[in-house]
């Protein structure tokens, strides 16, 4: 059961952190920077409750605005670029901060950073934070702001054109994104209750990727199904869990051949919401 | 005068793709800009809604210098246009798409989306709804609303990007070859639409190959030529003149 | 001293370059990134590793020998995980060889463990004397083969008709299609070639640094990319002259700033950003893909 509890714990934050990628993918913006961001949050979170003994939640929360305020200023130079180079940029700063962490012996360098404590609901806080994402993502589709945030990822000039300011769109979700990786990452320090640079690298990030395009990008339960199948399978299927990675490596490149827009798409939620409405 | 175009130039890497341009439209008018391929037609359109810099010259809105203003201030200003390959959001539906038209008259931003309260659609959205689903059955799109835009026949589609650029209020609407592509019973039909929104008070600016639709419905026409503006009259004077036929069917032989 | 130091960066540089030249070529002709490019190279280091421990050949046999195994592994990629994509997902071809990577990486852990191995001195370690200064033997020869790679390679792209295809691929695809080149097989054979210099650049890494490990392949990956960019995205000649570049300030990084700081790799890093901030086009230009 413990190990069910843990697992199902990962498997929240893996959903976070899928939806940190969701946030700046909708304007059309691939961040391989999210476990950067998470690294953020992670330090500045763990520094919180171990330096300054501030309680769990706020500390989350601080975490998620400092990553939040970094993804903002790097969003500024990030918004000028497209496409390959936006995503160099954001490997780029997933690394610097990474090498960063090594050299800050306050948060202990490259030996990482013990002693964190651990909180034994973080199962429950995991997923509060799922079912708010959840709630913002699916006020946010049918709202002007996402409207606006979906324009801009299907065409940046036809958006432009048609009144709005893509720039601060744009902005704004890289933004929300590094806020949402960011208090991922706290939560994970407060649950591994140790933390290391190696932890935030750019694989890292590559998995969360694979997380959102498995589940399909079209909608935000993509992100989330993506996220839940990827974490639970290799923990049942111990043929899976020794092959794990090379399994998503594979799952990857098929999807991309037979299914880019990934498993769950607009047409599967009309039909799941039609079910349910019985009709 | 609605829009005033002063010896405009645009140059792409020493290239002159227009050079010297002055046109003005007049408020409420239907104003027409034709001339043969590579005239610089879609380059003057691009410089008035912003998709580029000007190279020379000066581009007015009513009292407005527009040089060097975002598209999306332009177009909160009130210059609304369309392409010349439709070119709607393709993932979403026909009605979000002419929703997303609202979104500079419009003021919620991401904390308010999340933190609304009763439960439920803002009033602001249903405003929204409704306003665009006026526009939609304006173009006489309605039966379509909830579909995928992308997934519609070219002639509905160009309708609904009309109707989104109608949603976003604008005085004037820039229309790049409306009717390409469309069968003449499809032309017809838009040649009406143009003139009902011409006849709502908005200025109309268009470019069109479709010289039975131009002829029939402009009030005035500029031809554009290698980057030059040649003629300027009304359908009949530039039908008659010499200079109009030599660019479209070339110099005549002796 | 400046001198040494500018010879190092140089020898350091030259394998950089071999890197980012496929890195440039792939995106010159093909407009798309080539993530799992460093597992390539990562591949050739531990090809030629076993080729010499097992069959004990020398390194002049056993480079050109996984040059040939990379070619070929770049071709496999191409033909399984980007000739099937179809064309209306941009992101596609990236996504599918991050994929790649993630593959050839695991697997590389779990046939050569996750530690590092060392190269055999298949190279006399001596020192030579160029004048009054020192350069070892080892990293003499590693720049003379990235040299005489870079020439044979600059020969093929600007005489040989294969090289006249790549370019006109570069242009564009449907107007090469029309004017007769064989597109297929043209991209076909440039992951080829591209790869073949990754495998390269792989063993001459395994040579000097005397030790591989699986995760080499990003830290180079990392590294062809910044000199990519430094001499532009797609300019493959750019990418010769980036990578020495980038060889020669990171050595000189390392001897004029502070020690207790590791700060090589924030170095390149903070060079890439910079660039792409401030001059995306690279110092010589890129290609518009």
């Amino acid at each position: 059961m413990e190990y069910i509890l843990s697992v199902a714990t990962v498997a929240g934050i893996n959903i976070i952190m899928a939806l940190s990628f969701y946030a700046p993918f909708m304007t059309g913006q691939v961040s391989l920077a999210q476990a950067g961001f998470a690294a953020i949050g992670a330090y500045s979170a763990a520094v919180c409750t171990v330096k300054f003994g501030i309680p769990y939640i706020p500390a989350v929360i601080i975490g998620g605005v400092v990553a939040g305020v970094v993804g903002f200023i790097l969003g500024i130079p990030a918004l000028r670029i497209k496409g390959i180079y936006l995503l160099l940029l954001t490997l780029g700063f997933g690394e610097i901060v990474r090498v960063i962490f090594i050299n800050i012996e306050y948060v202990g360098g490259a030996a990482g950073f013990p002693g964190i404590p651990y909180q034994e609901n973080t199962f429950f806080y995991a997923y509060g934070l799922v079912l708010i994402l959840i709630v913002c993502f699916e006020r946010l589709r049918n709202s002007r702001m996402g409207r606006a945030m979906r324009a801009v990822g299907d065409d940046e000039t036809a958006a432009e054109i048609n009144g709005i300011n893509i720039t601060a769109v744009k902005l704004k979700a890289f933004a929300a994104g590094a806020f949402i990786a960011g208090m991922g990452g706290g939560i994970l320090a407060h649950f591994q209750e140790f933390i290391e640079p190696l932890m935030f690298g750019v694989m890292h990030s590559v998995e969360y990727i694979v997380f959102a395009i498995f589940g399909g990008v079209q909608v935000f339960w993509g992100p989330i199904f993506g996220a839940i199948v990827l974490s639970f399978v290799p923990e049942f299927f111990r043929f899976v869990q020794a092959w794990r990675h090379e399994i998503y490596g594979a799952l990857l490149i098929v999807m991309m051949i037979i299914k880019p827009e990934g498993v769950i798409t607009n047409d599967s939620v009309r039909f799941i919401k039609k079910i349910f409405r019985g009709s | 005068m609605i829009l005033e175009i002063r010896e405009v130039g645009k140059v792409f890497g020493g290239f002159c793709a227009l050079q010297n341009v002055s046109i003005r439209v007049e408020e409420g008018k239907i104003h027409a800009i034709i001339g043969p391929n590579g005239a610089g037609k879609t380059t003057l359109f691009n410089l008035i809604s912003g998709m580029f810099d000007i190279s020379h010259g000066e581009i007015h809105y009513r009292d407005k210098r527009l040089n060097g203003l975002r598209p999306d201030i332009r177009a909160e200003l009130g210059i609304g246009r369309t392409f010349q390959i439709v070119r709607l959001f393709p993932s979403m539906t026909v009605l979000e798409n002419v929703m997303v038209g609202r979104h500079c008259r419009t003021h919620s931003g991401l904390l308010k989306t999340f933190f609304h309260f009763p439960l439920g659609e803002s009033s602001e959205e249903k405003q929204i709804r409704n306003n665009a689903m006026q526009w939609l059955e304006f173009v006489g799109m309605t039966h379509r609303a909830q579909q995928v835009a992308a997934n519609l026949p070219h002639p509905e589609q160009r309708r609904v990007e009309i109707a989104r650029a109608l949603a976003l209020d604008p005085d004037l609407l820039l229309l790049d070859e409306p009717a390409a592509g469309m069968n003449p019973k499809e032309t017809m039909d838009l040649d009406a639409l143009i003139v009902k929104i011409n006849g709502m008070g908005k200025t109309i600016l268009l470019i069109e190959h479709n010289m039975n639709l131009v002829m029939g419905i402009s009030e005035i026409i500029s031809v554009l030529n290698f980057g030059e503006k040649i003629v300027e009259g009304t359908p009949a004077e530039v039908k008659e003149n010499p200079a109009v036929i030599e660019a479209y069917l070339g110099k005549k032989r002796n | 001293m400046f001198i040494q130091q500018l010879i190092n960066g140089l020898m350091l540089g030259s394998t950089y370059s071999l890197v980012a030249i496929g890195y440039a070529l792939i995106f010159g002709v093909l407009g798309l990134l080539h993530f799992a490019h460093g597992e390539v190279l990562m591949v050739g280091a531990f090809m030629g590793l076993y080729i010499i421990l097992w069959t004990g050949l020398p390194l002049y046999i056993a480079l050109p020998l996984t040059m040939v195994v990379t070619g070929i592994l770049g071709m496999i990629i191409q033909f399984l995980a980007i000739r099937p994509l179809k064309k209306n997902f941009h992101l596609a071809p990236l996504l599918s060889t991050i994929g790649v990577t993630i593959i050839l990486q695991n697997l590389a852990v779990k046939i050569f463990g996750g530690y590092g191995t060392r190269f055999p001195d298949t190279i006399a370690m001596d020192n030579i004397m160029l004048g009054p200064y020192m350069v070892s033997s080892v990293k003499l020869i590693i720049m003379g083969i990235s040299l005489l790679l870079m020439v044979i390679f600059y020969l093929i792209i600007k005489k040989t008709k294969l090289g006249k295809a790549m370019r006109a691929l570069a242009e564009s695809h449907l107007t090469a299609g029309f004017l007769g080149v064989n597109v297929e097989r043209t991209v076909f054979l440039t992951f080829g070639i591209a790869s073949a210099l990754a495998g390269a650049a792989g063993v001459m890494i395994g040579v000097s640094y005397s030790a591989i490990s699986p995760f080499i392949g990003l830290t180079f990956a990392l590294k062809g990319l910044v000199v990519m960019l430094l001499g532009g995205m797609g300019n493959v000649v750019g990418a010769m002259i980036g990578g020495l570049i980038l060889g020669v300030a990171e050595v000189l990084s390392i001897t004029l700033l502070p020690t207790e700081v590791n700060l090589q790799d924030i170095f390149s890093f903070g060079i890439m950003i910079i660039i792409l901030i401030f001059k995306p086009t690279g110092l010589f230009g890129s290609k518009q893909n």
